[in-house]
């Protein structure tokens, strides 16, 4: 008798195109082989980036899903496999990003006996995932696999972990696509309320100084245009998070910029003179908020939200209107009057001014002295005509990345937001060059967290992924040394590095290479980068003992910004 | 203030859910006073009955939190006097000190608790109550020094509302 039964192996393979996968990161092992044996036959389809550590591969998954919107995907072999995942999963579940990560796992008889290769995963990774299975049939494959890619990407994403036991691939099952679009106990997006609608209009309508602080909710939601639609209409001013920074383009005039402990004057000392703050998909980080015990205290509060959880977590909100921003924002626009703000909106000039004379200008316009990161940064904006990605690593680089880049695309913001995870950079820009190949991708990575994932140029070797890296080498972990600086009587304690010759590893593995010391080279540099064809590592000796300003020191006001040290 | 409250929560019936469920209160370090899971009249649907001491603030947090767990279907909090609360309490008593004291049995009969088996050594006294009823037992019979062992089975409770919440949520959700 003829059997169309295949292995759940085969059937993940199915379900995962299925899915619309064709990228998949990953590393093989023991207890994902018949997986992995499964994908060979699979490879027209499914293109799979062997990286060369599973943390690479989750960031991979990672910065794939933030240019591309669609979900990323991760396949590793179980115990240390699994666990080398679990920063990038806490990364992803922190700042929204949907991903799977399949990860392989002991036989089902084998399970709780401490078998070879075994970890709890399913225990592990439950805090910090947004959902979790483990498939101990190979009958269930396509259920579970159509299950974790609609939990991750509807409603507000996240990442999903499935844990594969052996017998679940090796053993034959009847296949049968699956299409999961409803789980009763799972209310993705929460049915809008037109009363808060016409609330928040009013609210808006009444307002004088009206100011709006957007997140990663808006390109989450695909809302540039409904957000467009309503800040034009009623004339407010706009502040973005970290993460919501392309949301945008910088050079909108109603865009005041970034909002933050290193964000921009106007928009944090303003946020304490409003008089109404609308929130867009963000969550009031305390990085967002600094003292929350006085912030926005004059201010009616609108938090517009996909998920109800966030409400009042952090700040109370006098209005919250819950619901994909996208039909929320929308829904308001058309009850909100035409509204001036001049007046209101100019005040934010003022600091601008202020800010631009005493610590923008410096920064990305010196005219001696050693190189600087923020000069770097903006050069290799206006030279990609502020059309690139921009991937971060976490520190310094990170913040004079996002302070200083610019932006005119929805989607160009890679950074590890919530976690700060060091390491994040190299990896997610590889996964950013699959998920836009069309576009630039420039990395922004310090000496520290280079060598935190440095591996994964063995990948962009193999790959030959144009991951332009520009490497802000400084000798120190220099956020955590500006910290020292400033809060622990400047005592340098292991924040400074000694460094190995980057560009003989670059060499090592086939990349080219350049290293800028004098201010007169870096232009040409950026464009021997840039029109180099694949990778590029530029390493720019900036300066040592730079610091990140503005910045509101941990637990001050949002309104008591630094513009100098002492 | 902190006030005794009650939550009320729906899943399907899953493993580890009773897991993400306690690490809700882990992480906002709220301690659970009493925890009881048991199938619904629903088929298919747990129901778990947790008590806490908190703010009103924190127990609204919980509820949302617990909620948006993907496998969880309602998530609800009350006050006492929002529903109809029991709990079961057994008690082993030292049979000689009650023997030797009569205000061990007048308090067993004032607060209506059963002496459900005697024997020389011990006996056993199961009382059905509040809550507070049951500390209040527990508290009276301590200070006359008998107790052996004490147990109680964690507060039930059923909501006084006259709308069933979950029937509601899951005829809405099917009609989608
Ligand atoms: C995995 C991890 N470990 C430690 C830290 C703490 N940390 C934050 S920034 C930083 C320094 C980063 O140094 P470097 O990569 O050289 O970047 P720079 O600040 O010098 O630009 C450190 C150690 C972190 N964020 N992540
Ligand atoms: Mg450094």
């Amino acid at each position: 008798m003829p059997t169309n039964k295949i292995t759940g192996a085969e059937a993940l393979m199915r379900s995962l195109e299925h899915e619309g996968v064709t990228t998949l990161f990953g590393y093989p092992g023991g207890a994902i082989m018949p997986s992995y044996d499964a994908l060979y036959d699979h490879r027209d389809t499914i293109n799979h980036i062997l990286v060369r550590h599973e943390q690479g591969a989750v960031h991979a998954a990672q910065g794939y899903a933030r240019v591309s919107g669609k979900v990323g995907c991760a396949i590793v072999t179980s115990g240390p496999g699994a666990m080398n995942t679990v920063t990038g999963v806490a990364d992803a579940m922190i700042d929204s990003t949907p991903i799977v990560v399949i990860c392989g796992q002991v036989g089902a008889a084998f399970l709780g006996t401490d078998a070879f290769q075994e970890v709890d995963v399913i225990g592990v990774t439950q805090p910090i995932s947004k959902w979790n299975f483990q498939i101990r049939r190979a009958e269930d494959v396509a259920w579970a696999v159509s299950r974790a890619f609609y939990i991750a990407r509807s409603g507000r994403p996240g990442p999903v972990v499935l844990d594969f036991t052996k017998n679940a691939q090796t053993d034959l099952t009847e296949y049968q696509p699956k299409h999961v679009d409803f789980i009763r106990s799972y209310r993705p997006t929460p049915q809008i309320d037109e009363a808060a609608i016409k609330a928040a209009a009013k609210l808006i309508n009444h307002s004088e100084r009206p100011f709006m602080l957007i997140g990663q909710g808006i390109e989450l939601g695909n809302a540039r245009q409904e957000l467009l639609a309503l800040i034009e209409k009623a004339n407010i001013p706009v502040g973005c998070t970290m993460l919501g920074l392309s949301a945008i383009p910088s050079d909108h005039p109603l865009n005041k910029g970034m909002l933050g402990m290193h964000g921009n004057l106007g928009p944090n000392v303003l946020t304490n003179q409003c008089d109404l703050l609308i929130a867009v998909g963000m969550r009031f980080d305390d990085r967002v908020t600094g003292n929350i015990a006085t912030y926005a205290r004059q201010a009616k509060i609108i938090h517009f939200e996909i998920d109800p959880s966030e409400i009042n977590k952090n700040v109370h909100a006098d209005l919250a209107v819950l619901g994909d921003c996208k039909e929320t924002l929308a829904a308001v626009t058309k009850y909100v009057q035409v509204a001036d703000n001049s007046e209101w909106i100019a005040r934010f000039g003022v600091y601008e001014k202020e800010e631009s004379l005493k610590v923008i200008e410096p920064a990305i316009h010196p005219t001696h002295g050693p190189l600087l990161m923020g000069e770097v940064v903006r050069r290799v904006s206006e030279l990609t005509h502020n059309e690139a990605v921009l991937v971060t690593d976490v520190g310094q680089n990170q913040l004079f990345g996002c302070r200083y880049f610019q932006f005119t695309q929805s989607r160009s913001v890679v950074t590890s937001g919530g976690c700060g995870t060091m390491g994040f950079g190299l990896p997610a820009a590889i996964g950013a060059t699959f998920g836009a190949p069309d576009r630039t991708v420039c990395l922004f990575v310090g000496d520290g967290g280079l060598q935190m994932t440095i591996q994964e140029l063995g990948t962009i070797m193999e790959q030959h992924s144009p991951v332009k890296i520009i490497l802000l080498n400084n000798n120190y972990l220099g956020n955590v040394r500006q910290w020292q600086y400033l809060f622990f009587r400047k005592r340098y304690s292991f924040t400074p590095m000694l460094n190995p010759d980057y560009e003989k590893i670059a060499e090592g593995y086939g990349i080219k290479a350049r290293t800028v010391v004098e201010r007169t080279d870096l232009d040409d540099a950026i464009r021997d980068m840039l029109q180099t064809d694949g990778p590029f590592l530029l390493q720019c000796a900036v300066m040592e003992e730079d610091n990140v300003l503005p910045m509101t020191p941990p637990g001050a006001n949002v309104d008591e910004m630094m513009l100098e040290i002492k | 203030m902190d006030t005794l409250y009650t939550i009320i929560t729906y899943s399907e019936n899953f493993a580890g859910i009773l897991n993400q469920i306690t690490a809700v209160f882990t992480r906002r370090q709220v301690n659970i006073e009493s925890l009881n899971v048991c199938s619904s009249s629903t088929p298919g649907v747990h129901k778990y009955t947790i008590t806490c001491y908190c703010d009103e603030e924190t127990v609204h947090l919980i509820t949302k939190q617990i909620e948006k767990k993907i496998d969880v279907l309602q998530a609800r909090y009350y006050t006492s006097d929002q529903i109809f609360i029991q709990e079961v309490a057994l008690f082993k008593l030292s049979t000689p000190k009650m023997l030797e004291q009569p205000d061990i049995s007048l308090t067993i009969r004032q607060h209506s608790a059963k002496i459900v088996e005697v024997n020389e050594t011990y006996s056993i006294v199961n009382f059905t109550g509040l809550p507070e009823d049951i500390d209040s037992l527990y508290t009276s019979l301590n200070t006359l020094d008998c107790v052996v062992q004490f147990v109680r089975c964690g507060a039930i409770a059923i909501t006084k509302n006259r709308r069933e919440l979950l029937d509601e949520y899951l005829e809405k959700i099917n009609n989608l």
